[in-house]
């Protein structure tokens, strides 16, 4: 089983060095490292309570380290995170939107926060590639689960993100729209060199998705490579299977 | 699916403007924000004005019958609807701060804006605004039926009404930015403090009686508290016709420390909050 350490590239869209975080009732995250290369989709994947949300959480800097650092394309969060907040943006199913307002004013609202130039044509552009022009007036409360999920990817794409965190990005979607999503975030990564990680359950999705995985644990990192390595090693035919094996500590890594 | 199937539909946008400092852009984003909010909902309008009306009438009328009884009663009397609606400007101000932070909450989307590049005192500004917002649409027409109703005209105070509403306002904020900071590192099990808190100054600010109605040791909290001097100056001006100056001057001293440390109070909270990791919680 192979642990990496933090990648050693001189400038990585993220790093994270001996990050931890204890809270009052234990600890979430226990002295991670890695470092995500720019224009890279990577996966963090771990059962429920494994760290990867608070993980997430420090990398956006909403929630303090107890120890470590981690910095966003060269910036120290939760420090500088100022300098580096309207560069970077997080989508997740479930954080909502105030649901009186439309999705337009929504979008208005966090174009203006973001410092989006020409907002209206941004969204206008949103809407026509997210499939949202038609309900742009609709309360954001009175929206179906994928429509709520693609306004949300609106929201998180609105200032063109150089970083962009997703969690669980295609939650609740039809495999029709889970698949065109995720066309999407591989053409971001593609054409515009946004660097994404994602925490999901969906295994299919990681290994389409992302290049390299990282599987938490207790707040630990329990392994970390590319999704074919990682099948390779742990002699399965798909990564819920790996998953399994980590989860329930049942996995014995060939050559490990 | 009715969406475009090219992914490379997608073109390169603008890149966002980095505005440093404190940007207006952002404060004004968020009063937009509110302000759709308000609107889309006549009931929360409607609620604005409801309770201050009900409160002038109910003691416009109790003021009118003591103007019928005569004597010293009817010199006290006078000063009650002047009291109800500075009192009511204090509490609708402090309410207009807490509830536009609470429908953060209720909503779910603090985490959302804590990862945006607006700033603390942007968020705060923004709130500030608001509660002016609310307050004008609660509080101008109670003013405009008091005169219809009971020939008292609020807006007939001049500089005085200025320098009493600048006090309250002040110390309105300062509650409810506390109170906001309160609710960011607790969660909604706060929130009954959101529409609690004022009611411990209504005894303690002596809205409708003088300070030296109070025992002597609860005259020196009285005295520590801005809106205490602002009511006492209101009686001063209604009853014997002298505006005191003196007490505003202190009034305002006292405010601009108290909402010094309510700020640093506030950050003071959001830092905790980051450390206890309750922004990840969306309120709850």
């Amino acid at each position: 089983m192979s642990v990496m350490s933090a990648n050693s590239s001189a400038n990585p869209a993220i790093a994270v060095e001996n990050l931890v975080k204890v809270y009052k009732t234990g600890t979430a995250v226990a002295g991670i490292s890695f470092a995500l290369q720019p224009g890279t989709i990577t996966g963090l994947l771990g059962g429920n309570g494994a760290g990867k949300t608070t993980t997430i959480a420090m990398i956006m800097g909403l929630v303090s380290p107890t120890a470590g650092t981690v910095s966003v394309l060269g910036k120290r969060m939760p420090q500088d995170r100022y300098q580096v907040l309207h560069r970077m943006n997080f989508e997740s199913p479930y954080v909502e939107m105030p649901h009186r307002l439309t999705i337009r004013q929504n979008l208005d609202v966090f174009a203006r926060l973001y410092g989006v130039q020409n907002a209206k044509a941004r969204i206008a552009q949103l809407a026509q590639e997210l499939d949202l022009a038609d309900i742009l007036d609709r309360p954001a409360g009175k929206l179906s689960a994928g429509q709520k999920t693609r306004v949300s990817l609106a929201k998180a794409l609105i200032n063109n993100p150089e970083v962009l965190l997703l969690d669980e990005p295609t939650a609740s979607l039809d495999p029709d729209t889970a698949d065109w999503i995720r066309g999407r975030l591989e053409h971001l990564r593609d054409t515009q060199g946004v660097t994404m990680l994602i925490a999901s359950h969906n295994m299919a999705e990681v290994e389409r998705l992302c290049r390299r995985v990282i599987i938490m644990k207790k707040g630990s990192i329990v392994d970390d490579d590319g999704p074919a390595q990682l099948l390779a090693r742990y002699g399965r035919s798909n990564m819920e299977e790996v998953f399994l094996d980590v989860a329930r500590g049942t996995g014995i890594a060939e050559g490990a | 699916m009715n969406m475009q199937n090219d992914p490379a539909a997608f073109s390169a946008p603008l890149p966002p403007i980095f505005h440093p400092g404190f940007s207006w852009m952002r404060v004004f984003a968020m009063v937009r924000r509110y302000w759709f909010l308000l609107r889309s909902s006549w009931p929360r309008v409607l609620d604005l004005i409801y309770w201050p009306t009900v409160q002038m009438c109910m003691w416009g009328l109790l003021q009118t019958y003591m103007g019928q009884q005569g004597g010293a009663l009817a010199r006290v009397g006078q000063a009650f609807l002047g009291a109800v609606m500075l009192w009511d400007m204090l509490f609708r101000g402090q309410l207009g701060f807490s509830i536009s932070f609470l429908e953060e909450m209720y909503s779910r989307n603090l985490s959302n804006l804590m990862i945006s590049p607006l700033r603390p005192m942007e968020f705060v500004s923004s709130l500030i605004i608001m509660s002016l917002i609310r307050l004008a649409i609660g509080m101008v027409p109670v003013t405009i039926l008091a005169i219809l109703f009971f020939g008292f005209n609020l807006w007939g105070l001049g500089f005085a009404l200025a320098a009493f509403f600048v006090n309250l306002m002040l110390t309105s904020w300062t509650i409810g930015i506390v109170v906001s900071g309160l609710l960011l590192r607790n969660g909604l099990g706060a929130e009954s403090m959101a529409w609690s808190i004022m009611f411990l100054l209504l005894p303690l600010t002596c809205v409708y009686y003088p300070v030296a109605t109070l025992p002597d040791w609860l005259q020196f909290v009285a005295w520590c508290l801005p809106p205490t001097y602002v009511f006492e100056g209101m009686r001063a001006l209604l009853i014997d016709h002298v505006f005191r100056a003196d007490l505003m001057l202190e009034a305002l001293a006292i405010n601009l420390v108290l909402f010094a440390g309510a700020i640093c109070a506030f950050l003071a909270f959001l830092r905790s909050s980051r450390e206890a990791g309750s922004l990840l919680a969306g309120g709850e």
